[in-house]
């Protein structure tokens, strides 16, 4: 194959091929780093546009963020009792939504499951940049931000400290952790495949600059040992840390005393909901994705239907979640719990309540067919509906709890303002931006990865005429 | 010309290149058994059982996560009870200061944090990266494709085995595509 025919044509080699045959480790070196060395006048034009939306739709982040360190947390729609409103709503969201890239790299790294190859870049970017949402809620819904070092131990000249028995002081150590993390996981899987951009690189600055990122890696074997042992103790500490994460912003909630959010369900279902969130997010990104770059024959059907199916399964944990949660609150025989809950179903929130379950357990049932999961279409359709769903859950979750506690007396409505929908559009903008740039700027699958694939699939493919002639089922 | 030049700055050792990763495999695994032990392989992905082909057996990278992650909990335990206990003691209703099950999850993500920063720093430390120069790129073949689709063997020069005739014709007979000599 010729790297013109590469860019003309990708076909997807159906739901039982990670890869398309025809593949050797030169054309798919080029295939992928195409996506970056092309020309820009190349450049998809949905590429364009969508970096303009992304880029407009983030002016809501900066222009809500200018008017909230002005004004004070008063523009937004939170009031007592329900302090938290949108930026906690967000927040959980955003972090959900990091969940699947470290559970795609690590996870299913340790797992062998091959599949994961072609996606695990992308969605470690996605994981990066969902994190980098999240982490600035609770600094914008701080009310004085520029006093959000405080929240680190540091010795102070006050001589005061933060509270180690907080959870809320837990959550910063959870999420900082997680961010340097999966910043480390993914520049170092990304170094071996930055070697090669410097060495195909078809200018000067390029190569300089791909060639110091790359830190002069030579695929050395003594090096790829120390890589390999590094890359797979690095997975080994990612796969409880992104459990421990969602864990711990379940305890923001789960350690309180208020109805509906003190229960012991709260850190397995917030894992499950946050890895289902994650792998919506994932489809819903790698769809248009491949389309526009041609990489159906890398990110074939057999990813999509692997994600539909854990989308699937990670649904019906969450599932589960809700009717632990109803029938606990029954069975507790406590009123409050058996309040917060009628409340949730026939109050004042009720429309968005049953929203989310529509959104989050009625239609993804529809993955059970193949019929939905090996459409692209259809897929792409119960993705966008998860994302929905998985925010509506963190909606109902802060907002029905705080409204309506113990005491009817200091009961109250949340109402968003228009700037609370300005920042959540903001941080959307934000994060396709960071992604369009990302699948331009940097090889958006694991190159290195895919050759060792290639290795495994048929281990003597030298020239293009010994090139293999089928894919891998699992 | 080239022979004033390499005498001056000397060779870093000879290479041959080849088109399939087990060739590369059997190759170094005869370089191995012929005594030479200087020699390093150089792949665009990893390749199983190269690296205990041309001898190279112990890395210290699981240790080195170890001792991260030891004293990540340890000094992540550390600060809290410092903090609790002794900085900043605040009673909450009578209970004890020490309550260290509270100290639990914080201490889990210090020790991950340092671990994983330990793994990626020792990993990069021990690999003697970055490096910006290295005279394998001298190669031209490898510049362009050891990163891509070619596979390399290198005997330096260092090798006590090493002889610029004799080791080229070592490595010339193991079908390489190319030999070349490595200047430094």
């Amino acid at each position: 194959m010729k790297i013109e025919e590469l860019e003309q044509k990708a076909i997807d080699p159906g739901p039982d091929k990670i890869i398309a045959p025809g593949f050797n480790y030169a054309t798919v070196t080029d295939k992928i780093a195409n996506t970056v060395l092309m020309p820009v006048e190349k450049t998809p034009r949905q590429w364009w546009v969508t970096l303009l939306i992304a880029f407009m739709a983030m002016q809501g982040l900066v222009a809500g963020s200018f008017w909230l360190f002005y004004k004070g947390v008063g523009v937004w729609g939170i009031v007592i009792p329900i302090a938290w409103g949108y930026a906690i709503v967000n927040f959980v969201w955003w972090i959900g939504i990091g969940h699947a890239g470290t559970l795609i790299s690590a996870i299913l790294l340790l797992l062998k499951q091959d599949w994961r190859t072609s996606i695990n870049r992308f969605s470690e970017a996605m994981t990066l940049f969902a994190v980098a949402q999240a982490g600035m809620f609770p600094i914008l819904h701080m009310g004085r931000p520029w006093l959000g070092y405080w929240l680190i131990p540091y010795p102070s000249s006050m001589w005061l400290w933060p509270q180690p028995r907080s959870p809320l002081v837990w959550d910063v150590f959870a999420v900082t952790t997680y961010l340097t993390v999966s910043l480390i996981f993914w520049f170092i899987g990304l170094v071996p495949d930055l070697a090669t951009m410097r060495d195909r690189a078809k200018h000067k600055w390029q190569a300089l600059t791909f060639g110091m990122l790359s830190m002069g890696w030579r695929g050395s074997a003594k090096h790829w040992s120390r890589y390999q042992m590094a890359y797979l103790l690095l997975g080994g500490l990612a796969t409880p840390l992104v459990v421990s994460v969602h864990t711990v912003v379940s305890f923001d909630f789960a350690i309180s005393l208020l109805p509906g959010w003190h229960t012991t369900i709260f850190p397995p279902y917030f894992v499950a909901g946050a890895i289902y969130s994650g792998f919506a997010m994932v489809v819903t990104l790698a769809i248009p994705a491949r389309k526009w770059f041609h990489l159906e024959d890398l990110i074939t059907m057999r990813h999509l239907d692997c994600m539909g199916k854990l989308m699937l399964g990670t649904g019906l944990i969450v599932a589960y979640g809700y009717m632990m949660e109803a029938f606990m609150s029954w069975y507790s025989g406590n009123p409050h719990e058996m309040f917060m809950y009628m409340n949730r179903a026939t109050g004042p929130y009720r429309f968005f309540f049953w929203m989310l379950i529509v959104c989050n357990i009625l239609i993804p049932q529809s993955l059970w067919s193949r019929k939905v999961r090996q459409n692209v279409p259809r897929l792409f359709f119960v993705s966008l509906v998860v994302n929905v769903g998985m925010w509506l859950e963190r909606f109902i979750i802060v907002i029905t709890s705080l409204h309506r506690d113990f005491l009817p007396s200091s009961w109250g409505m949340y109402y968003p303002t228009q700037w609370d929908w300005a920042v959540l559009t903001g941080t959307i903008g934000f994060f396709l931006l960071l992604m369009t740039l990302f699948v331009r700027v940097l090889p958006s699958i694991s190159i290195f990865e895919v050759r060792e694939v290639l290795h495994h699939l048929a281990p003597h493919i030298a020239d293009d005429d010994l090139a293999p002639q089928t894919g891998m089922g699992d | 010309m080239t022979e004033t030049f390499q005498d001056r700055h000397g060779l870093h050792g000879i290479m041959a290149r080849f088109a399939d990763p087990e060739q590369l495999l059997e190759a170094a695994n005869r370089a191995y058994g012929a005594g030479y032990r200087k020699m390093d392989a150089y792949t665009p992905m990893p390749i199983e059982g190269l690296a205990e082909a041309i001898g190279f057996t112990r890395h210290w990278v699981s240790l080195v996560v170890l001792m991260g992650g030891l004293a990540g909990c340890v000094g992540g335990f550390g600060l809290l009870w410092w903090i609790a206990v002794i900085a900043y003691p605040h009673n909450v209703g009578g209970r004890p200061f020490d309550s260290w099950p509270m100290f639990v999850p914080i201490t889990f993500e210090c020790t991950v944090l340092l671990a994983a920063l330990s793994s990626v720093v020792g990993m990069l430390a021990m690999n003697k990266l970055p490096m910006p120069y290295h005279p394998v790129f001298n190669v031209q073949s490898f510049a362009e494709r050891a990163s891509v689709d070619r596979f390399f063997l290198c005997i330096e020069s260092d090798d006590p085995k090493f002889d610029r005739a004799q080791t080229r014709a070592f490595l010339e007979q193991l079908d390489p595509e190319e030999v070349s000599e490595v200047e430094k």
